[in-house]
């Protein structure tokens, strides 16, 4: 397309404007983060008066910060594994069969999708608490109970988003292997699921991101030992006096696995929701 | 709805199995019913256990007056019929009259933070679109407020927008001179331009990035062809830009509404369980009727009328501008 001089003009001013919006917070965050606590609580200055590295020592031991992030970290990549492991099945199921409950079952697990989380909060936390008296099942209170909630919450995007995929990719390669043999479930692991890779890293992504950053959940769910990033950044706050510049310090650290990642992975994310969702 | 999507390559695809079934997918044959059921059965129980379970028990306890004095005995609380209901549906009651203002605020604040949203994303999708030199790098820029966490965005937030020790005030104060005095953000009437930017800085990148992909579908053909018409660039923008990029909007802006009318961190990150009035969304609002005041009953009676509110828009939405084709939901 003919590029002409005025949109060059505007393209310019334009990224100037959405970088500077996206910067702003960025850099208020970074810069803080390497101040003396002195000059956080005074008025604002764009360049430190004094740079130290310091609060990136003493996150660790104002609180627990190493074991919010192990158990932020296990919670999470549960909930990713066993929900993208979960959605593939699914999708599959809604992709290439016919049976009847198709429409009921992928309008339900969509309309979760808008259920309001305060609505099943307060009766999953009895719930679990029951469970746990019944059946002797620890919910409450452990990985498995923060897990099993967090992977629910990426499952209607993830379905939604594979159906899509799945249904771009032609059946003719699975029925190939087919008939040599294969089983369905061969058919999807070894023939659907590599060609599905960016669709598949995609829906991770997103399931990574949901369990990483929920807060709601996190508050009510866990305890001392289980609690996560999203609930226990918060105790810089809770003493008398904030830190600051350890709070950004910390916002930093454990913003750095997830963003590291998504931007890592993005192109995948772009041709997943080019190809899956997006189609219409 | 998501099924019928792909209403040309699904009757293609029919076609195709037909013949071939008989001899490629002989165990979907012998046994078709259970297969298929096996593979949504994990998918199945986890939303039953996590969310339709739940919900039911949501549901019964807003008709039970489950307030602090039967936390410990469920079972004890009075069966009160819709009276938890009508207490909430009520404008001239205090509790009624505080949700329906609660209600007012949060559709504000969703009209702008899903408009705005869309404005930028769409705005900054159209200058990425094309070829330039650091492309890839005002993308993946413009991605990172939502790659963060979302409290980290909240967090940072709050720090900025801090009276006496907040960037918002230097920038807006001592630097630009548009302010005599150092306003408040997080406290009075502020509060609610300061949850609006806060959610808008972290979800317009969503919208880029679902747009971007819209546009990047979009054949180049299409506007060189416009292009040689002498059609200028405004109006290559509706009448091809914003027709294609129909499918992508439909869900982008369902989407965008659900996630911010159910909104929750942004107000609770900054405001923590007493939010400014202005400020006081209806997620949070439910929150602290059920959490701060005990009052679980009245709490899960908001959150059934906020889930049929979300139910009916969604629903006349889909029929309406017949998302997803002829849809068979």
């Amino acid at each position: 397309m003919r590029e002409d001089r005025t949109f060059k003009i505007v393209r310019v001013a334009g990224l100037a404007f959405f970088t500077l919006i996206t910067l702003f917070p960025l850099y208020t965050v970074v810069i803080s983060s390497i101040k003396p606590l002195a000059d956080v609580r005074s008025t604002f200055h764009w360049v430190p008066s004094r740079i130290t590295f310091a609060p990136y020592a003493d996150i660790w031991s104002t609180i627990p910060l190493a074991r919010y992030f192990m158990n932020s970290l296990l919670i999470s990549l549960g909930a990713t594994a066993i929900s993208v492991f979960v959605a593939i099945l699914a999708a599959y199921a809604i992709s290439r069969y016919r049976f009847s409950g198709r429409g009921v079952f992928s309008l339900t697990v969509l309309s979760t999708q808008m259920f309001p989380g305060i609505l099943f909060l307060l009766p999953l936390f009895v719930i679990y608490v029951n469970l746990e008296r019944a059946i002797g099942i620890q919910l409450y209170g452990s990985y498995a109970g923060l897990i099993i909630t967090y992977l629910t919450f990426a499952l209607p995007f993830s379905i939604w988003m594979l159906v899509g995929y799945f249904d771009s990719i032609p059946r003719e390669l699975e029925q190939a292997a087919m008939v040599d043999g294969t089983t369905a479930l061969g058919a999807l692991f070894r023939v659907l699921v590599p060609v599905s890779m960016p669709g598949i890293v995609a829906v991770a992504i997103f399931a990574f991101m949901t369990a990483w950053g929920e807060v709601l959940f996190a508050s009510v769910l866990t305890d001392d030992a289980t609690r996560t990033l999203a609930v226990g950044l918060r105790n810089y706050a809770i003493q008398s006096n904030v830190y600051w510049n350890q709070l950004m310090a910390a916002a930093i650290v454990v913003s750095i696995p997830v963003v590291a990642g998504f931007l890592a992975l993005q192109r995948y994310l772009v041709q997943g929701i080019a190809a899956g969702g997006v189609k219409g | 709805m998501g099924s019928t999507r792909h209403k040309k390559p699904e009757s293609e695809n029919r076609q195709v199995r037909q013949r071939s079934d008989e001899h490629v997918f002989p165990k979907a044959r012998v046994r078709p019913q259970i297969f298929p059921y096996l593979l949504v059965l994990p998918a199945l129980l986890f939303e039953l256990l996590v969310h339709i379970f739940p919900m039911l028990v949501g549901v019964g306890v807003s008709f039970l007056e489950l307030t602090q004095f039967y936390v410990r005995n469920w079972s004890a609380a009075p069966f009160v019929g819709f009276r938890n209901y009508l207490d909430g549906l009520d404008p001239s009651g205090p509790i009624g009259g505080a949700l329906a203002q609660s209600f007012l605020i949060t559709f504000a604040y969703t009209v702008l933070v899903v408009g705005g949203s869309w404005v930028l994303g769409i705005s900054a999708a159209m200058l990425v679109n094309s070829e330039f030199r650091g492309r890839r790098w005002f993308r993946a820029l413009f991605l990172i407020p939502y790659a963060l966490p979302v409290y980290v965005a909240v967090i940072a937030w709050s720090f900025l927008l801090q009276q006496n020790n907040g960037a918002m005030n230097t920038l807006l104060v001592d630097n630009l001179h548009l302010l005599k005095e150092r306003p408040f953000w997080l406290i009075g009437n502020n509060a609610f331009w300061s949850v609006v930017m806060t959610s808008l800085w972290r979800s317009w990148p969503f919208a880029f990035l679902m747009l971007l992909a819209g546009l990047q579908s979009i054949p180049a053909e299409l506007y060189e062809a416009a292009s040689i018409d002498g059609a200028s660039r405004w109006r290559r923008f509706r009448t091809i830009t914003l027709p294609l990029l129909r499918p992508v909007n439909l869900v982008l802006l369902l989407v965008l509404f659900l996630w911010t009318f159910n909104e929750f961190n942004a107000p609770y990150v900054l405001f923590g369980q007493a939010p400014p009035a202005t400020a006081d969304l209806l997620s949070l609002h439910i929150y602290v009727n059920s959490f701060v005041d005990w009052n679980f009953g009245l709490g899960a009676a908001m959150s059934v009328l906020l889930l049929l509110f979300l139910l009916v828009v969604s629903v006349v939405y889909i029929r309406v501008l017949r998302v997803g084709g002829e849809g068979d939901a």
